[in-house]
């Protein structure tokens, strides 16, 4: 009986690879957001593969399937990753926090500065989320958290907040300082414009800075994911991503797609995914794990 | 990306000049196009499987009358298919079902960051504008940092009461020490938002199960984010188990998304798409509307301009 099922067991797993062994594929990649025009190309790659190089078994397949994958999204790792491993010649180094409503910056923030704090660094964080319903508020608890100081005003908007915050970090010799800011859609450009008004206060105040543009990107989001890196890069000329919520069942697959968008040329490197709402639910983004996941 | 659907569109609307009726032949390259239109915009693959059954059924043997062209009469089964799924009967987009002895009890539900505080305010300042009703509303949201804060400021903003609450407390009792204020005070409506919970996370699942019992609200709203993607499908189905929903808000749809989750959420739980939220102010909620919503879904400013060009 063992043995039967044995047998059948190891027949299914290096089944012939047929027609529908690429539907069910190709329905897995298109079910983690991966899109269309980067599933359609895997597949045709996978294709290609099977035929030109013989390949009958879909255990091989899928194998190379990973392979090319991961290959693809190596080019989005950092090496070395500013997040977990920070060096910096810049005192203050300044990260600007950006991304569209909701999608986690805030909490992010909260996690960085763990991070950060985790490799010796001091920090200093900046409430320049000036609209959104006691946003100051939330930025202000994590601060707590950590235990670092929030600078904060009143009234004023971003740009007066972070202009404070960098002259308040240049004082006290912080070695790095996180600016928040509202979540923004990238359609509505005023506030895209209010954001690089806030760049450029940040580069007046402290040439080269701000040092790391970091968009922050909801990995429950599907196609539209990729219309926010574009167009927040084009705005800001983003050092880097953060995928978030992805402990939940949506795969983030928008981060293949990115990596196939930005194939040749500058790209923001994807530092670090976010798995939870807790401090330390922050990891560093591997190309080889998040595969191995995708196909999980 | 979207130029060349168009292109690979008009290309199969211009071949199909000149036929008389929809075939099973001249639909069938159509049909792969509508189907990866559809999965661009975000609609859940397994939503879109059902769909292009639908279509097909429809669409089959469908007279071309007059100027119509098959590719314009199939575009047309599509648009008008999507709508009606989306419409249901229509009876219940831009409403609220406060037929109940007061406070009506209304509980939010969603995942974490899709709007739901802000739509409560939204809500609020709406009940009490075009409904003339009494709203009091409450937080139970005592995980995220300052989301009773967030919450007493746009009820604040709107005018309306904010019951208060503190973190150190459980949900269930401050929603019942809310609903008891209610009571005793009149009001008509009582709001109360939630924490965003992950459809998989079964501690925080059972506690907005619990609420729910608690509380017997006459709507259970589920707030959903308009730029999701595939997952749509997992978490409504969800919170859809967890709980009996009574109506969707689609938010942020003030963005350059497809918004194809609201086909997604609405095939998956058959719940009515109530309301969008379109800004982030107080302002930004608006009935939903099944037409524009398949149009946007679509594409269908490209879509039209092709098929007038055939
Ligand atoms: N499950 C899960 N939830 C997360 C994660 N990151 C953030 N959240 C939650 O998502 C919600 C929104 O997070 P925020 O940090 O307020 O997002 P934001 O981008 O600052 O939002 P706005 O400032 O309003 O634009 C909160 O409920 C967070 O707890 C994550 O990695 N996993
Ligand atoms: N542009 C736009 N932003 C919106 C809309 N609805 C909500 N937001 C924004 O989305 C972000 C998240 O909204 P919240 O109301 O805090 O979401 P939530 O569901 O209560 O979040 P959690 O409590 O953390 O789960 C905030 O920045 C809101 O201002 C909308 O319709 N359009
Ligand atoms: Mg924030
Ligand atoms: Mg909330």
């Amino acid at each position: 009986m063992l043995g039967l099922r044995k047998t059948l067991g190891s027949l299914f797993k290096s089944s012939r690879i047929d027609e529908a062994w690429f539907d069910t594929l190709e329905d897995s990649l298109i079910q983690s957001d991966v899109g269309m025009p980067t599933c359609m190309q895997l597949m045709a790659s996978l294709r290609q593969a099977a035929k030109s190089e013989k390949v009958q078994d879909s255990e091989t397949l899928q194998a190379l399937l990973i392979q090319e994958l991961t290959r693809l999204l190596q080019a989005l790792e950092a090496h070395p990753n500013p997040i977990f491993e920070h060096q910096s010649s810049h005192h203050p180094a300044i990260w600007l926090i950006v991304g569209v409503n909701g999608a986690g910056k805030t909490t992010t923030i909260g996690k960085l500065c763990k991070q950060f704090q985790s490799q010796g660094k001091s920090i200093l964080l900046a409430a320049g989320d000036t609209f959104r319903a006691a946003a100051r508020n939330q930025l202000l608890e994590w601060g707590q958290r950590n235990q670092v100081d929030v600078i904060a005003q009143e009234s004023g908007d971003a740009a007066a907040v972070a202009h404070d915050a960098i002259h308040a970090a240049i004082s006290r010799k912080t070695d790095i300082l996180i600016i928040d800011t509202a979540g923004r859609l990238a359609t509505q450009d005023h506030l895209m414009e209010e954001l690089k008004k806030v760049k450029r206060v940040i580069a007046k105040v402290l040439p080269g800075a701000p040092h790391h543009t970091l968009l922050i990107l909801d990995g429950n989001t599907g196609q539209n994911g990729l219309n926010q890196v574009k167009a927040f890069h084009a705005a800001l000329g983003l050092t880097g991503l953060i995928v978030t919520k992805l402990d939940g069942t949506a795969k983030g697959g928008v981060i293949c797609a990115l990596a196939n968008t930005f194939q040749d040329g500058p790209k923001p490197a994807v530092l670090a995914l976010g798995k939870g709402e807790g401090i330390g639910d922050l990891i560093p983004f591997n190309a080889s794990e998040y595969c191995a996941e995708l196909f999980n | 990306m979207l130029e060349n659907l168009t292109d690979r569109l008009s290309r199969v609307v211009k071949t199909m000049r000149g036929e008389a009726r929809l075939t099973e032949s001249n639909t069938a390259e159509m049909l792969r196009e509508i189907r990866l239109a559809l999965l661009e915009a975000d609609v859940a693959l397994p939503v879109v499987k059902t769909l292009l059954e639908q279509i097909k059924f429809k669409a089959l043997g469908e007279e071309v009358v007059g100027s119509l062209s098959p590719g314009q009469a199939l575009v047309g089964v599509v648009q008008r298919e999507l709508a009606q799924v989306m419409a249901g009967d229509g009876s219940q987009s831009g409403e609220i079902n406060l037929a109940t002895q007061p406070p009506a009890v209304i509980l939010m539900a969603g995942l974490q960051g899709a709007g739901k505080t802000t739509s409560v305010g939204k809500l609020a300042k709406w009940l009490q504008e075009k409904k003339k009703k009494k709203v009091l509303t409450v937080s139970c949201d005592v995980y995220r940092p300052a989301a009773i804060e967030q919450l007493a400021t746009v009820s604040k903003q709107v005018g309306a009461e904010c019951f208060p609450s503190s973190v150190d407390q459980k949900p269930a009792a401050i929603a019942l020490a809310a609903l008891d204020w209610a009571r005793r005070h009149y009001f008509d409506v009582l709001l109360v938002d939630t924490a965003g919970r992950l459809g998989i996370d079964e501690v925080l699942m059972q506690e907005i199960e619990d609420l729910h019992n608690k509380l017997s609200p006459i709507e259970t709203l589920f707030v959903v984010d308009a730029m999701l993607g595939q997952d749509a499908v997992n978490t409504a189905k969800a919170f859809h188990d967890a709980l009996p929903l009574s109506g969707v808000i689609l938010t942020k749809l003030d963005g350059d998304s497809r918004g194809g989750a609201a086909l997604s959420v609405r095939q998956v739980t058959g719940v009515p798409l109530k309301f969008i939220g379109t800004a982030e102010k107080m302002d930004g909620l608006e009935a939903f509307d099944a037409e524009r919503m398949a149009n946007r879904i679509l594409g269908m400013g490209d879509i039209l301009a092709l098929v007038e060009q055939a």
